[in-house]
This record gives structure tokens, C-alpha cells and sequence, in this order.
């Protein structure tokens, strides 16, 4: 079981992300399960998603999690929130930052053993050019396909043209554009 | 005439939309509705399908949980298929209405997002809602996942709308943990679903004028408890057409449904009695009991909570000797309905279990796995020894000094 762990502000699509993950992995014939603990959050509040991803059926309901993967989608959720809790030897970490990976580990004490376990991207900034709007999700699942190597790009693209089908084509096209660049960038 | 919707053969729908998806293939005449979060999506995705043309039927927006159960109530006396979507505090809100569309024999399908009660607020899931409405002389069916919130909703217009049966029907799911958790689900067609439920039959209806018929009459002493009484035995009898629901189902879609569930118990020695996700948590831990501890655990579930499978639950309890019933609503001066409700059953059986009781999860509180592996160890140690060697109630998960009522009475 593959199990990933969103940090994010609501609004900033972690649900969508987490959602729109499991329906490109449901289609290649594995189970999900994709979910988010906010409540009555309010938007800006930080806020978790969840993915898991396996060969069965999944009827694991715990909010616990060791995650395999951690995304950060918030730059400033790095430094406040405990991004590292419950982590494994193995947990991989993808954030969103304008900074480089040596100044942001510089930075995070929790993250300096862990050198190269840890991977940066510029999501906001990415989807600020691209779609136009602080919306980090899609360019994050970009930098996870790279990370992990779950899916090849090109098939993740295909894929996520049909779970966007019900937008316009222009925003289709710049999430596309989004999820190539945070690929191709992700350090 | 409504669009028809391509579904795919797997797609990732939470169980929110997997009610709204259901409401909508059983081409439903009529949903009165009032959102509530975390209800509020089913309403929600309902809403867009009829806005995108999917939907022939009315969705009547009014003020308040008692009006949108009244507005159904209305709506399946003149004669259509009716359903609606609450939680918590709007479930609260409908309860007197609940009564009436009982009384009323009006087969509407409710979906309940089950959620913690007020004070103090919480958004999150429990089943305090659900356990309200355990009087109110509606059929309960309790989904553990979305899929099962998608099959039980399509189950609940032919269980309540048959001839035999003529009730309303709640359909259960656990706030969050299922009504906001994506998953693969596996849909019927529209066509296939539609068929499956079958056209609405409406029975005395008051829009044949030429029938006159009336709904909501007085009976004081002479005859209400008759009436009432006779409610009962509608509701006690429908189990055989709950049965017969679920094997077309079955048929129909390969899944298995059964009033009471029950998981690795040919050989159980200990069992957890449980309601919701937690079930699914529970046959986790089991599972891992056995492999690495070699106890013997099951998991025992009622799918339907009303009418209460008491024969299945003697049958299936018949030959363990501990017995662990886990309530996710706070019992508020007695012991948890799902202890009430087994202990009940099983105390006119001859080989009676160790039973103890299990609070959990108020308000949204995670239920761990790890957390059910050792209430099964407990029990496991009650059998060993025989007899309970803990208070018979227990607060799980809870901060603080630990809680416990009761010890058992040994001779």
C-alpha cells in the first residue's frame, strides 16, 4: 500500500488533488481512497488530505497514516506545521517553495537528515504563470509522478485531461502545462 | 425527459455522491431538502444533475429540516417516489416529521450522514443522530463505505416501496470517514440501476380524486395503539422482503448483503459487535490478530439496524465466549443501544457470552486499529479466564483518568 499525505491551506485544492490523484490511479485498476480532515475550516486554514493507494479493496478508515509520500502544497506550511510526523526512513517529501533545496533545508532543522529524501518545486509560482491562480495541486502531482514514478508523464496527462473534462478547455490546457513544468522543475 | 449519464465501469466517487448518483438513477419525483454539512454534497450533486437535465422530478428548496421531511411527507402521500438527505442536528430537526411518515406508511428514502449531536457543536462523525431515530418506525440500513451507501440506496426504494413492506427507509453512512472518502465504486448503468429499482407503485394516493383518502387521522384510545402495533409487526415482518431485495441485488451485481454481517466468524472465540467504518477497521485488526497472535477474532455488524436481527445475532454469538459491543454515540446514563441490543438477544440463549461495552469516537475522536486489536486481546482475556475482568463499560480513546461503570456479578 502506497500511502501520501497532503499539507495545505484550504482552497488551495488539496481535496481536488487527492481526488482527482485517485481517479487516474482507479483507472489503471488499483483501489483508492482519497479523503481530508478540515471540517468547518475555514479557507486559509491549514488543513490535511490523504491518498491511499493499493492492490485491494481499501477498508482502512484510520486517519493515522505513516505516509510513503508528504506534499507540501503551502510554502509556509513547511516551517509551521509538523510535516514530518509519523514519518518512516523511507518518506519522501515534495514542497512547494521559491526557495532551493539547500536554503530551505537550511531553514527547516527537521529536514536536515534527510537531504535526499527531500524534493523541492515552485507550484505557486508555476500555477500563478500557467493557470494564473495560486491553485499548487495539479503542478504538485506533476512533481509526484516525476518523484515516484508512478505513472509516465505522458499517461498522467491523458489521464487527468479526462478528470478535467468538465472544465473549459483553456484551464484543461493550463493544467496541463502546469503538471509538464512542475515534472520537468521538481529538484 | 431526463438526460441519461455515461458512468464508467469503475469511477472514484465519495459517499456523499454516491447517494446523489443513486437518488438520481431511481428517478426520484420529489426531493424536499434543507442541506446540512456533512450531508449538504448529496443535495448538492443533486442538485447539479437537475440543473445539467438530468432529472425530471421536483427538488423543493425550503426553510428548515421539519419542513423538507414535511414537504416529503406531502409529496409521497400525492403518490411519487420521494427522498430527501440530512445529518445531525437537521436529523434533530425532522425527528417529530419522522414519527408521521412512519405512521403515515409513506416509503420514503432518507439518507443520514450520521454525525455528533449538539452541545458542543461538532461537525464530525458519530452516530448520535442515528441512534435518535432507532424509535421513530423507520427501516435503518447502515453503510460501512460509499459503495455500500450507492447499493443500500438503490436496496431502500424496493424495500420500502413494496406492497408487503410500505415504509420509510433511512439509509445510514458515518459523517466523513465515509460521506467525504473517494473510493472506487462500481455503478449500474442508469438503465440497469432503474430497472433494478423498478417504476413507483403508489398506493392510495391522494392525487386519484377519484379515491378520496386521508393521511394523518386522529385515533385516541380506541384504536391508536392498534394502529400502533400493527406498525410494528410491518416492521418486525419486512426482514423477508429486506432478504429478497438483497439476493436480487446479489444477482444482479455480485454483492452480498446480508441484515446481520459477519466476518471470519465460522471459528470466532472473541468478536466485536460494531456499526459504520468502524466495522472495516475492526476486520483489519481481526485479521492481523489471527495472523500474528493466532486469536481467534470476528466482526459481527448489523446492516440493518431496525428491524434488529435478533435470530442472527443469537446464531452468530452462539459459540463465542467474549463479546465486545462498540457504541459510537454517547449512552447518556445507560449502557450503549448496540450493548442493550445484543445482550437482549443473547440472554435467552442457553451458552451465554461474556458481553462488555465499548464507548468510542465521540465527536470524530480516530478509532485506530491498533486501538480495536486491544479491545479483542481484552476479550481474549475474558474468555481465557472466564468471566470479565474489566468494568462491563468502557471509554476508548478517551483523555484523561480512565472511565468504566460496572464490574460483573460473580456468584
Amino acid at each position: 500500500m502506497i500511502e501520501i499525505r497532503w499539507h495545505s491551506r484550504a482552497g488551495q485544492g488539496a481535496v481536488t488533488g487527492a481526488k482527482g490523484l485517485g481517479d487516474v490511479v482507479a483507472r489503471t485498476g488499483k483501489e483508492v481512497q482519497a479523503f481530508a480532515l478540515y471540517g468547518s475550516a475555514k479557507r486559509g486554514a491549514a488543513m490535511r488530505a490523504y491518498n491511499r493507494i493499493d492492490d485491494e479493496q481499501i477498508i482502512n478508515h484510520e486517519k493515522f497514516m505513516n505516509p510513503d509520500y508528504v506534499l507540501v502544497i503551502d510554502p509556509a506550511l513547511a516551517f509551521s506545521d509538523n510535516i514530518t510526523e509519523n514519518e518512516k526512513d523511507t518518506t519522501k517529501y515534495i514542497i512547494t517553495t521559491h526557495l532551493d533545496k539547500n536554503e530551505l533545508i537550511a531553514q527547516i532543522p527537521a529536514l536536515q537528515d534527510k537531504k535526499d529524501r527531500v524534493f523541492v518545486v515552485d507550484c505557486i509560482g508555476i500555477s500563478m504563470d500557467t493557470i494564473g491562480r495560486a491553485i499548487p495541486n495539479t503542478p504538485m502531482l506533476g512533481a509526484l509522478m516525476k518523484v515516484s514514478g508512478m505513472f509516465e508523464l505522458d499517461f498522467f496527462l491523458d489521464s487527468m485531461k479526462r478528470v478535467l473534462a468538465k472544465f473549459p478547455q483553456k484551464i484543461i490546457d493550463a493544467n496541463m502545462e502546469a503538471i509538464t513544468r512542475a515534472y520537468n522543475e521538481v529538484k | 425527459m431526463a438526460e441519461k449519464m455515461e458512468l464508467n465501469e469503475i469511477e472514484v466517487w465519495d459517499g456523499n455522491h454516491a447517494a446523489a448518483q443513486a437518488l438520481r438513477q431511481a428517478q426520484v419525483d420529489v426531493v424536499a431538502a434543507y442541506p446540512i454539512t456533512p450531508s449538504t454534497p448529496i443535495v448538492e450533486g443533486y442538485g447539479a444533475f437537475m440543473a445539467n437535465g438530468y432529472i425530471d422530478g421536483e427538488f423543493v428548496m425550503v426553510e428548515s429540516e421539519h419542513a423538507a421531511m414535511s414537504g416529503c411527507v406531502g409529496a409521497s402521500a400525492a403518490g411519487g417516489r420521494v427522498a430527501t438527505a440530512t445529518s445531525s442536528q437537521g436529523f434533530m430537526l425532522m425527528i417529530e416529521v419522522l414519527y408521521q411518515a412512519s405512521g403515515m406508511r409513506l416509503p420514503i428514502v432518507l439518507n443520514v450522514v450520521n454525525r455528533a449531536v449538539a452541545s458542543p457543536l461538532n461537525v464530525r462523525g458519530d452516530h448520535g443522530d442515528m441512534y435518535a431515530g432507532r424509535d421513530s418506525g423507520w427501516i435503518q440500513l447502515d453503510a460501512f463505505n460509499a459503495q455500500e451507501v450507492y447499493d443500500l440506496n438503490l436496496c431502500a426504494f424496493k424495500i420500502g416501496e413494496d406492497i408487503n413492506v410500505r415504509l420509510p427507509v433511512m439509509v445510514h453512512q458515518d459523517g466523513f470517514t465515509t460521506s467525504h472518502t473517494a473510493q472506487n465504486i462500481r455503478p449500474l448503468s442508469d438503465d440497469e440501476a432503474y430497472a433494478f429499482v423498478g417504476d413507483f407503485k403508489p398506493v392510495d394516493e391522494m392525487l386519484d380524486f377519484s379515491k378520496a383518502v386521508t393521511y394523518g387521522a386522529q385515533t385516541e384510545e380506541d384504536w391508536h395503539y392498534e394502529h400502533k402495533a400493527k406498525q410494528h409487526r410491518a416492521l418486525m415482518d419486512s426482514y423477508t422482503v429486506i432478504d429478497r431485495v438483497f439476493e436480487e441485488f446479489e444477482k444482479k451485481t455480485g454483492r452480498e448483503y446480508k441484515r446481520l454481517e459477519t466476518y471470519m466468524m465460522d471459528d470466532a472465540e472473541v468478536a466485536i459487535v460494531a456499526l459504520g467504518a468502524t466495522v472495516e477497521t475492526c476486520i483489519l485488526a481481526a485479521k492481523q490478530l489471527r495472523e500474528e497472535e493466532g486469536i481467534k477474532a470476528g466482526v459481527v455488524a448489523p446492516r440493518c439496524i431496525r428491524p434488529f436481527p435478533f435470530n442472527e445475532m443469537r446464531d452468530v454469538l452462539a459459540n463465542v465466549k467474549a463479546v465486545a459491543t462498540l457504541d459510537h454515540s454517547a449512552p447518556m446514563g445507560a449502557m450503549g443501544m448496540l450493548y442493550n441490543e445484543v445482550a437482549g438477544a443473547m440472554v435467552s440463549t442457553q451458552d451465554r457470552p461474556l458481553i462488555t461495552n465499548f464507548i468510542y469516537g465521540l465527536g470524530g475522536r480516530d478509532f485506530s486499529i491498533n486501538e480495536a486489536k486491544r479491545i479483542f486481546r481484552e476479550q481474549k482475556g475474558h474468555a481465557d479466564v472466564g468471566y470479565i475482568t474489566t468494568e462491563i463499560q468502557q471509554f476508548s480513546g478517551l483523555r484523561g483518568p480512565k472511565l468504566g461503570f460496572y464490574e460483573m456479578k460473580r456468584s
